[in-house]
């Protein structure tokens, strides 16, 4: 589903990503753990095309992202090819980022019916459903302000939920939230996986990684530093840098 | 913990013990005496305003009248030629603010482009427009245009050295004089536009950068093209920073528009100062102006409180009382509780 050869990206002189190569199968759910300026959320980011990448090769589902190849060369995308693509991938951020101005049911129905042109009506039920699913059905007409941070993660993922995408990406979801609220989120997407949703999340929540990710990579400094089975990484890491830092976490 | 009473002093008394029950005393509130005193002074300022404004007399000539000649700024308040003069300032007013506030959003988001030549040239056009005074480029809409360019030619065409190439499909090119055509209304019309859009694209700027990166990454997310965010995600939100100051530029506006009586629009200065010019009345003429000035100025400012208040759904969980709200609950010193924030919306415990 997704594949990445030694992807690059800086900032200026900065480099955050230093050759990132990695593999996501389709319904594999993969968790990117690591010391925060490592590189996680930046190539969570590339992903959709969020952040251009400076140098390798990164495609999704078979085709590059933000370029056609035709022959020898790479043409970029327009703004409106690019959002296309970003449609069939949603993303789930740290900070919610629920539209304030407009209602819950509003906040789910605004892709399908402004981006897919899909019928208003259909949509609303399926807002329905899909906020019945994280279980906030009472609060369809609420406003993202009237809702706690753990409710308004959910909505979020309802949102990102109703564009029907391939792939999900999660910027450490429950970064933001109290500890007493993470639980219902990381239920939600624990629910996700077990459909067998394609999922990329960067996450602290070594626990949920470990329970739920198929893979688990360990990012430091711009590099992918160890990857493979969770119980693997997570309990016997081979290399020090990972060790160091599960010392911390767990 | 209870000290024991320094000695040489008498144990404390009972009501300040503490076995006292603080809920059964009587509670002495902190005096301010010095509002009562500038109460004082305000109220005989006023009845001083009320005086003179109202019972005050003066000899002028021969007679004796009151001092604002009241009767004088009735009769003429809804005279004929001062509706007229009113209809034509309330037609600048919201020509001048619906193209300055669509000039503004354009020229704003010309700015916050990446494009260079975009930005730069929507910086020059507020450079210029914000660096020159209104009342010279009224002049210069008026006299200047039909001076530069006598007449004005619909359509392009381009000189050669042996032909003239007309881009236009039809043959002749639509030409006109420009003194019929800019007349001074839409002289007054097209300066107050232009000089409006460069503040408002200022006002309108601020209100887009407002917005958190976040909402447009999330629209972004969700596949939104650049246009389709602006429109309904950022400009929605910027609309609560922007409608403040664009309740004070409409006010503004509306006093301003009184400029363009000096290229011979009759608005309502105009026509009150057409009407002194005849009888003399000055000063109840300028009252004329200023109590219809202050009317309008006063149902903007209620209206610009109603249109925050539509603006600031989703923002707060309660909105402030509407000014009639406040001017019953002032009356009946019974205090108006928030609302929610929308009716139909029940107030939501923040928890889980």
């Amino acid at each position: 589903m997704v594949e990445a050869r030694s992807v690059h990206k800086a900032y200026g002189r900065l480099e955050v990503l230093k050759g990132i190569d990695m593999t996501v199968q389709r319904g594999e759910v993969l968790c990117l753990i690591g010391p925060s300026g490592s590189g996680k959320s930046t190539f969570l980011r590339c992903i959709n095309h969020l952040e251009k990448i400076d140098g390798g090769e990164l495609s999704v589902d078979g085709e590059l992202v933000g370029y056609r190849q035709v022959g020898n060369r790479l043409h970029e995308l327009k703004d409106r090819e690019v959002c296309g693509k970003r449609s069939e991938i949603g993303m789930v951020f740290q900070r919610f980022n629920l539209f304030p101005h407009m209602s819950v049911l509003d906040n789910i129905t605004s892709g399908p019916v402004w981006v897919k042109r899909a019928p208003s009506g259909p949509s609303k039920e399926r807002a329905r459903q899909l906020l019945d699913r994280v279980g906030l059905a009472d609060k369809v007409a609420a406003y993202p302000n009237q809702l706690s941070g753990g409710q308004q993660q959910r909505v979020a993922i309802a949102r990102a939920l109703a564009m029907d995408p391939k792939l999900m990406l999660f910027d450490e979801p429950t970064s933001a939230l109290d500890p007493e609220l993470v639980g219902d989120v990381l239920d939600v997407m624990r629910s996700l996986a077990d459909e067998g949703m394609t999922m990329i999340v960067v996450t602290h929540e070594i626990g949920f990684a470990r329970e739920v990710g198929d893979t688990v990579v360990f990012m430091d400094g711009g590099v992918v530093v160890e990857q493979g089975d969770p119980t693997e990484v997570l309990t016997s890491p081979k290399h020090e840098r990972t060790q160091a830092f599960l010392a911390k976490v767990l | 913990m209870t000290e024991p009473p320094a000695p040489g002093h008498p144990p404390a008394t009972v009501a300040t013990g503490p076995s006292a029950d603080p809920s059964t005393m009587k509670i002495v509130p902190v005096r301010h005496p010095w509002r009562w005193v500038a109460s004082a002074v305000i109220l005989v300022i006023v009845a001083m305003l009320v005086n003179t404004l109202l019972f005050s007399h003066v000899v002028r000539g021969q007679t004796r009248e009151g001092r604002f000649q009241w009767g004088v700024v009735g009769h003429y308040l809804f005279a004929p030629s001062v509706l007229r003069g009113i209809v034509v300032t309330l037609e600048l007013t919201v020509i001048a603010m619906v193209a300055g506030v669509v000039i503004g959003i354009i020229l704003a988001v010309m700015r916050l482009s990446p494009n260079r030549l975009l930005s730069g040239s929507a910086w020059v056009y507020i450079w210029f427009f914000r660096g020159t005074p209104v009342l010279v480029q009224l002049f210069f809409w008026y006299v200047g245009i039909s001076y530069l360019y006598p007449h004005l030619t619909f359509g392009a065409s381009i000189a050669l050295p042996h032909y003239t190439v007309h881009l236009p499909f039809w043959q002749g090119l639509w030409t006109v004089n420009s003194t019929t055509l800019v007349t001074s209304f839409l002289a007054g019309a097209l300066g107050l536009s232009l000089n409006e859009g460069a503040y408002m694209s200022e006002i309108v700027r601020a209100g887009i950068i407002s917005v958190d990166d976040g909402q447009t990454e999330a629209a972004a997310s969700l596949g939104m093209t650049k246009g389709l965010t602006m429109r309904r995600i950022v400009l929605p939100q910027a609309m609560r920073v922007i409608i403040p100051p664009t309740g004070n530029e409409t006010i503004s506006m509306l006093k301003t528009t009184s400029l363009v009586s000096t290229i011979a629009v009759v608005e309502l200065f105009q026509a009150t100062q057409n009407i002194s010019n005849t009888n003399y009345e000055i000063v109840p003429l300028l009252l004329v102006a200023s109590l219809w000035y202050l009317f309008f100025t006063s149902v903007l400012t209620v209206g610009q409180y109603y249109v925050e208040r539509y603006y600031a759904r989703g923002s707060t969980r309660a909105l402030p009382p509407t000014p009639f709200q406040q001017l019953r609950a002032s009356l009946t010193h019974v205090r108006v509780r928030p609302q929610p924030a929308l009716a139909e919306v029940p107030w939501v415990a923040p928890h889980e």
